[in-house]
């Protein structure tokens, strides 16, 4: 379920993506962080508990916001622009 | 153009823009760095692309001044060397390494300005790694370039001007705020009317969102002392005591922070001498009136120096750029500087009234649970930091970091250490001056490993 509600920027055209192999949509400007958000509730389970995170400070700084890209790569949800196709997995294994 | 000096001013916000203004009208042409991807910084932050929303939405009574920052910003684009989506992660020997995606370079310079803002400053609660937790600054951005709120129903809690400032801009989107909950009791409040005589309009703006809060329906909450944010795997509702009871209001989101904490990491780097700024309650670089920090030709402007706000940081961007002009022999507006540091002081000492008014929750160290986690990064819990300075005798800030891990992760102490000084310095019943601070570690952010090695090879 969503945990971030969009209030405006409904008319933005549709960024398509695939989220842990699920096909998505975002819209154009969103970040990685909002494209996830908007339709799930977690971005990353921590490195030692495991529990459920999903990005603190929004602007760079608290490094909560890590997810994983097709290719292996990692990227902060939070400063990264969606683009169009990619393929966007969450963090489902704590020390991954 | 000069060519003699090539200044690099680190941060694209309103210190840096204004500081980078400076100097191309005087025929220098910086480079100016910038972690995000268009200027503006923080507080006048762009859209990755427009949207229907207007200038007038975004910013609100702020609108002219983002305009005019952004324009300011579009007139010198041409004649600076812009490197935007960059992060400085290392400095040394007149030089700094950029990385802009995977690829780093060094880039020397012969003066230097930074200009790198601030963050907020959280306080562990109870819950408050949970998702729908955000700071302030991360709902405020959320809503700003991303037009979402945090949640269907927000509270905002914590103190400072921000705290109104961020819930007010949520219900005139139209988002459902529950609460406002301020740490500061209502008694605080008074030390405004001082404020009205040094920055009326900034005052009666403060009043007239809390006065909308309330018409709004908004619950508007006094002297709270946080409990627990409930939920299992997301924000439930928050739970807090207020006169001696419990209250608990269901919510799924909330937006938190203790006003800001300035970001010196380069300045460290830089190797700058800091001083312990007790309004703040944390260490600043030391600097002069003109934003000289102790290291010759380093300069330093806006909430990266000490917090005191968007205005001000337009003011110590121009003034740091004019003193740059100075000290390297080129002409500077003597006039102009006497303006600049007059109004500057104004806004200090205005600082200064708002800190009475907005008072840290100096209870926090003392009351918060040893189970409740201090650093969320590594997951050290308040409890060990206090029994590592108990039962190992620590009282310093990086003995507590070797021995935890507290600082020691990802964030690099960007989200705990305010926090861990609290404690520290109860534990030991020393103040908060006298346990030291996290030094700054190249690279200051994670970057990828790659890139790192090249670094070294450089």
């Amino acid at each position: 379920m969503a945990l971030l509600k969009r209030l405006s920027r409904h008319e933005l055209p549709l960024v398509p993506f695939t989220l842990n192999g699920e096909a998505c949509s975002g819209r154009a400007g969103d970040t990685v962080l909002t494209a996830i958000l908007t339709q799930s509730d977690r971005l990353r389970l921590s490195d030692f508990s495991g529990d459920p995170r999903a990005g603190f400070c929004q602007m760079g700084a608290c490094q909560d916001c890590w997810v994983l890209t097709s290719d292996g790569g990692r990227v902060r949800a939070c400063s990264t622009a969606l683009k169009p196709e990619m393929s966007l997995r969450t963090i489902t294994e704590p020390r991954s | 153009m000069s060519d003699a000096i090539r200044p690099l001013i680190v941060g694209a916000g309103p210190a840096g823009i204004r500081a980078a203004q400076t100097l191309v009208n005087a025929g220098v042409r910086p480079v100016v760095i910038d972690e995000a991807p268009s200027s503006g910084g923080q507080i006048y932050r762009q859209r990755l692309v427009p949207d229907e929303r207007s200038a007038k939405d975004l910013y609100g009574s702020e609108a002219a001044k983002a305009i005019a920052l952004h324009e300011t910003f579009a007139q010198i684009r041409d004649r600076i060397d812009y490197l935007p989506g960059t992060l400085v992660w290392n400095l040394h020997d007149k030089a700094v390494d950029a990385v802009t995606g995977q690829r780093t370079r060094r880039i020397a310079f012969s003066h230097l300005i930074l200009a790198t803002g601030a963050t907020d400053r959280v306080l562990p609660v109870p819950g408050w790694t949970l998702p729908g937790v955000f700071t302030l600054g991360g709902s405020q951005i959320a809503l700003k370039s991303q037009g979402c709120a945090i949640g269907e129903k927000v509270v905002f809690l914590g103190s400072g001007p921000l705290l109104y400032l961020v819930a007010w801009q949520y219900v005139k989107a139209g988002a459902n705020v529950a609460a406002v909950l301020d740490t500061a009791p209502f008694s605080a409040k008074f030390h405004l009317l001082r404020g009205l005589f040094a920055q009326p309009s900034v005052v009666l703006r403060g009043f007239r969102y809390a006065a909308e809060l309330m018409a709004h329906g908004v619950a508007v909450r006094f002297g709270v002392q946080p409990a627990r944010i409930d939920g299992t795997t997301r924000v439930e509702g928050i739970v807090w005591r207020e006169r001696g009871k419990e209250h608990r209001l269901a919510c799924d989101a909330v937006g938190y922070g203790f006003s800001l904490r300035s970001e010196t990491q380069l300045a460290d780097l830089a190797g700058c001498r800091f001083t312990f700024d007790t309004r703040d309650r944390a260490w600043r670089p030391e600097r002069d009136g003109a934003g000289r920090t102790s290291v010759s030709g380093v300069y330093i402007a806006g909430d990266g120096a000490g917090i005191a706000g968007a205005d001000a940081a337009e003011l110590a961007g121009e003034r740091a750029g004019l003193a740059l002009l100075d000290d390297a022999g080129l002409p500077a507006d003597h006039a102009r500087i006497g303006v600049l540091e007059r109004k500057l002081a104004s806004i200090q000492h205005f600082r200064d009234i708002l800190e009475s008014a907005f008072p840290f929750p100096e209870a926090w160290a003392t009351s918060i649970a040893d189970d409740v986690t201090l650093c969320r990064c590594e997951e050290i819990a308040v409890g060990d930091a206090r029994a590592a300075a108990r039962d190992q005798g620590i009282s310093e800030l990086n003995r507590l970091k070797a021995l935890t891990r507290v600082g020691m992760g990802r964030c690099q102490g960007r989200m705990c250490a305010s926090a861990a000084v609290e404690v520290l310095a109860s534990t030991c019943g020393r103040s908060p001056d006298a346990v030291g601070r996290l030094r700054a570690q190249p690279p200051v952010k994670p970057i990828p490993l790659e890139v790192a090695a090249e670094g070294e090879a450089a």
